[in-house]
């Protein structure tokens, strides 16, 4: 909305027939969130169904390296701290602040989705690729289908980067920031279930 | 270059497909001629394909709905005919390998591009009328829906004359849908059609759920939203906890046929039957979605027709309530013969009984509304009736499938065929139509014949009946689907009454398209002033016919169930009165059609494995939509002066009239 519109907007605040649109965008988006759950869910279900699937190649135990994974648990964890501070900025209308946060989380999950590919390109290296085995296969589709909503998060990160610079707090990236939280919180939540249920569950 | 597509993809050997795609072709240049020489194109774009109206998106779910129905249903009468001849021994005109493409292309058009949009349209039509909405949540998004549903109706008819079909039923079970039993393209294109749309349809839940929940005027409480919404509301639900599992079961199948995994192959520790587990998952709360809006159509017309208040609105809620949950719990009826087990085989088999319950009660509500009502018998009610007495007929059948020891002999026969176009004929095309005919006039302004209409019930309830009836007979003597000839002689009888049945539906078909025609060259007597020509109850009729593009020139104040006809039983005035205020208004968005033509180019690439246009599309798509996101111009405010004389024009309108 531009600030005209804005001011039009405001002109008819009075008027009972206005539905609070950001909130609407956020609700929205916390729906999208729960349909992407079920995504996910299917994905475990798949892998608990599989996990056993290992077709004499390697096992969980066998391939899991858990200090590695704890490092990246703790930047995903970490960044989620950080997209907090980002919106107490934003909340307290401090963008520089709001811009240096979103900044350090974008690093955060740069670092997380190296390391995992990194891990991925490791295990392929070994013949360890996700075509070996049904188990394999559904590790790499479980984790990397995380990695990937990671890799889109970042990319509207850097998409909220800009619009910050160029057009600033307003009515429209507001609740955009708010739903990139939500989003960004949401994976940090999928990823305990993964870090607990794949790998820990995996080496025990 | 082009990856695996050569001109051999084209089957010029095939006499049928040829001359079906050379008149696809005529039709097709006819049709851009037409447009061309009317110079119609700059209104259809701006009118139209841009276009974020929830009225029109609906009326453009509609008309793909019914090309696709003519397409769906060539290919059931050309089923019909090749079992009519094909007896014992004889070969009929169509090989298996084609038969095959037939029957998978003719269940999925039917269940996803013309049930779905069917819905889909009449709910984006209707919903934010009767809550007293101006438009959805998020009206861009309800654009990307229908063009996304749009790339994936266009991809499977690409099909048809670009490569093959594919041959695996319309579920494409594992591993007949892997790689290795099925190589050719025809599964990849049913893989990115459904894929393609899915997401348009999840959009499509998630909006509509919004809407229903975020914007009803004030005084819609919950309990005083009309029926055919909370059912849709309720499907909306449906899909968005669904369509994510289709969504991630046709990417695992992708993932197995291009990038060689496993999680459905026979070896390597894949799970075949996981995949039908999932599919399933969606499959079964995917026919409720079908299936509740059009009980809520039912709804509609029934209290409309028989002037009553409908009976049992609460229990008609809870009862649709109970629907949307069940159906989550009993996708296994499915297979039975999996070999689950007893135990889970009887769970399963009386958690669907048990849906047979809130059916009944619905099914009841209907009957009591009727009764003492002043049943008035318009081409809708005709619907309704004939669905009232055909869906209980397949809703027991439904029952007897659903106890696991009788399912080990039906599972996979013709009776299993019988059954579910018993429901969803009976069903949701009796519903969708009844739904076309009562609320045509508030998209269009007028009525439709009711002479036509009538004429295309009887053929379509009469066909259905001739077409079906005889199948739960066939199966009974072991008659399998599927099947593309046959050995018993004693069968053929039966099939070409089946036949028989075929050809009359086709006449209820035709009827309705000269209904359309006959209805659009009398639309001058037909006209709707009033915007309330059934004299019926719910908001949507409160406003004129065909309905301003704001909805409403004041959002109106709900104060019970039917406040529209308690106001007008009062005597009180229902046209809007001045002053008006300036109405704030979604713009149109070019990024709807543009983001869904690259997502057809995407999908039609990995169809052929032509990588680099692959990176077009996929690029095209996230660079298109990224200048939405960076577009502000998303809205503007209509001025109360230009309201105040829309209003003006259907006052005089109705003054005219009387
Ligand atoms: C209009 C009249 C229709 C006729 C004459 C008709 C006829 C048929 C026939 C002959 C088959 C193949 C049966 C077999 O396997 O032996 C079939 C399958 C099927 N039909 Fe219809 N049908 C009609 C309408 C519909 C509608 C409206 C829908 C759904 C909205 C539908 C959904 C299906 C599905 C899902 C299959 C299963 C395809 C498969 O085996 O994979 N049909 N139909
Ligand atoms: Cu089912």
């Amino acid at each position: 909305m531009t600030t005209e519109t804005m001011s039009n907007h405001d002109a008819h605040a009075d008027e009972h027939e206005h539905h609070d649109a950001g909130g609407i965008k956020i609700f929205g988006f916390w729906v999208y969130l729960m349909s992407d759950l079920v995504i996910f869910g299917s994905l475990f279900a798949t892998y608990a169904v599989l996990m056993k699937g290992t077709a004499g190649g390697p096992t969980g135990a066998d391939i899991f390296e858990l200090p590695l994974i704890l490092i990246s648990t703790f930047l995903l964890l970490f960044s989620s701290f950080t997209y907090g501070m980002a919106v107490l900025a934003m909340n307290a209308n401090r963008v520089t602040q709001l811009k240096a946060w979103l900044g350090i989380t974008f690093l955060l999950g740069a670092g997380f989705i190296g390391l995992e590919l990194y891990e991925f390109q490791h295990l392929i290296h070994l013949g360890y690729g996700p075509d070996r085995s049904a188990f394999l296969s559904s590790f790499f589709t479980l984790v990397g289908t995380h990695g990937l909503h990671v890799f889109f998060g970042l990319v509207w990160l850097l998409v909220m980067l800009v619009q910050l610079q160029t057009k600033g707090l307003n009515d429209m990236t507001r609740p955009r920031i708010m739903c990139l939280s939500l989003f960004w919180h949401f994976l940090d939540i999928v990823w305990i279930c993964v870090f607990s249920f794949v790998y820990l569950m995996g080496v025990l | 270059m082009f990856g695996k597509l050569s001109i051999d993809a084209i089957p010029f050997h095939d006499p049928i497909i040829m001359v079906v795609a050379v008149a696809m072709a005529i039709g097709g240049i006819a049709l851009i001629g037409a447009i061309t020489y009317f110079r119609k194109w700059k209104w259809l774009w701006t009118e139209w394909f841009t276009s974020v109206d929830h009225k029109k998106l609906g009326i453009m779910y509609f008309i793909v709905a019914l090309v696709m129905l003519i397409r769906g249903f060539a290919d059931a009468i050309m089923m019909r005919t090749q079992l009519a001849m094909a007896s014992a021994g004889a070969e009929g005109y169509l090989p298996p390998d084609h038969y095959d493409q037939i029957f998978t292309a003719h269940g999925v058009i039917m269940i996803f591009f013309v049930a779905m949009p069917m819905v889909i349209g009449l709910m984006n039509l209707v919903v934010p009328l009767q809550i007293g909405a101006r438009d959805v949540a998020y009206p861009f998004l309800n654009n990307l829906s229908f063009w996304l549903f749009a790339a994936g109706a266009i991809l499977v008819n690409i099909s048809l004359v670009v490569g093959e079909f594919a041959k695996t039923g319309w579920l494409a079970y594992a591993p007949l849908s892997g790689i290795e039993y099925s190589p050719g393209v025809g599964v990849d294109y049913w893989i990115w059609a459904l894929q393609i749309s899915g997401i348009g349809t999840t959009l499509t839940g998630i909006n509509f759920f919004v809407t229903i929940l975020k914007m009803r005027t004030k005084g819609m409480t919950m309990f005083r939203m009309p029926i055919f919404t909370w059912t849709s509301l309720c499907a909306n639900v449906l899909i968005i906890a669904s369509f994510p599992i289709l969504t991630a079961t046709i990417a695992l199948l992708t993932l197995d046929r291009y990038f060689g995994m496993h999680f459905f192959t026979n070896d390597f520790g894949g799970n075949m039957m996981m995949y039908v587990n999932l599919i399933w998952a969606w499959g079964h709360p995917e026919v409720y979605i079908l299936i509740l809006p059009a009980f809520g159509v039912f709804s509609e017309v029934i209290a409309t027709f028989a002037r009553k208040r409908l009976f049992g609105y609460g229990t008609m809620v809870w009862a649709t309530v109970a629907i949307t949950i069940l159906s989550f719990i009993v996708w296994l009826h499915h297979f039975f013969t999996m070999g689950a087990g007893a135990n889970v085989n009887a769970f399963f088999g009386i958690m669907t009984m048990i849906i047979a319950i809130p059916t009944g009660v619905k099914v009841f509500n209907w009957l009591f509304t009727m009764f003492r009502g002043r049943l008035e018998f318009t081409s809708p009610v005709l619907w309704t009736l004939g669905f009232i007495i055909t869906f209980t007929l397949g809703g027991m059948t439904g029952v007897m499938l659903a106890i696991p020891g009788a399912n080990f002999v039906l599972h996979n026969s013709l009776f299993v065929i019988a059954h579910f176009h018993n429901v969803i004929i009976g069903g949701v095309l009796f519903g969708m139509l009844a739904g076309l005919t009562y609320w045509f006039p508030k998209a269009f302004g007028f009525t439709l014949n009711e002479k036509w209409g009538k004429r295309s019930f009887w053929c379509w309830l009469i066909g259905f009946y001739l077409a079906f009836m005889p199948l739960y007979v066939l199966s009974f003597f072991g008659a399998v689907r599927r099947m593309q000839s046959y050995d018993t002689a004693e069968w053929q009888p039966w099939m070409l009454l089946a036949w028989v049945g075929a050809v009359i539906i086709l006449f209820g078909i035709i009827c309705t398209v000269i209904q359309f025609y006959v209805s659009i060259r009398d639309r001058k007597q037909n006209q709707d002033v009033s915007g309330d020509p059934w004299d019926a109850r719910t908001l949507e009729w409160s406003t004129s016919s065909p309905a301003p593009f704001y909805n409403f020139a004041h959002l109106p104040n709900v104060s019970g169930i039917d406040t529209f006809w308690a106001q007008k039983q009062a005597g009180a005035k229902t046209v809007s009165e001045g002053p008006y205020q300036d109405i704030h208004m979604p713009r149109n968005t070019v990024a709807g059609p543009i983001i869904s033509l690259f997502a057809l180019i995407l999908g039609f690439a990995l169809v052929w494995h032509i990588w680099w246009l692959a990176a077009v599309g996929a690029i095209g798509t996230f660079v298109s939509f990224l200048a939405r996101v960076f577009n502000d111009d998303i809205d503007y405010y209509v001025p109360a002066s230009e309201v105040e004389r829309i209003e003006r024009e259907h006052k005089e309108r109705l003054e005219m009239q009387a």
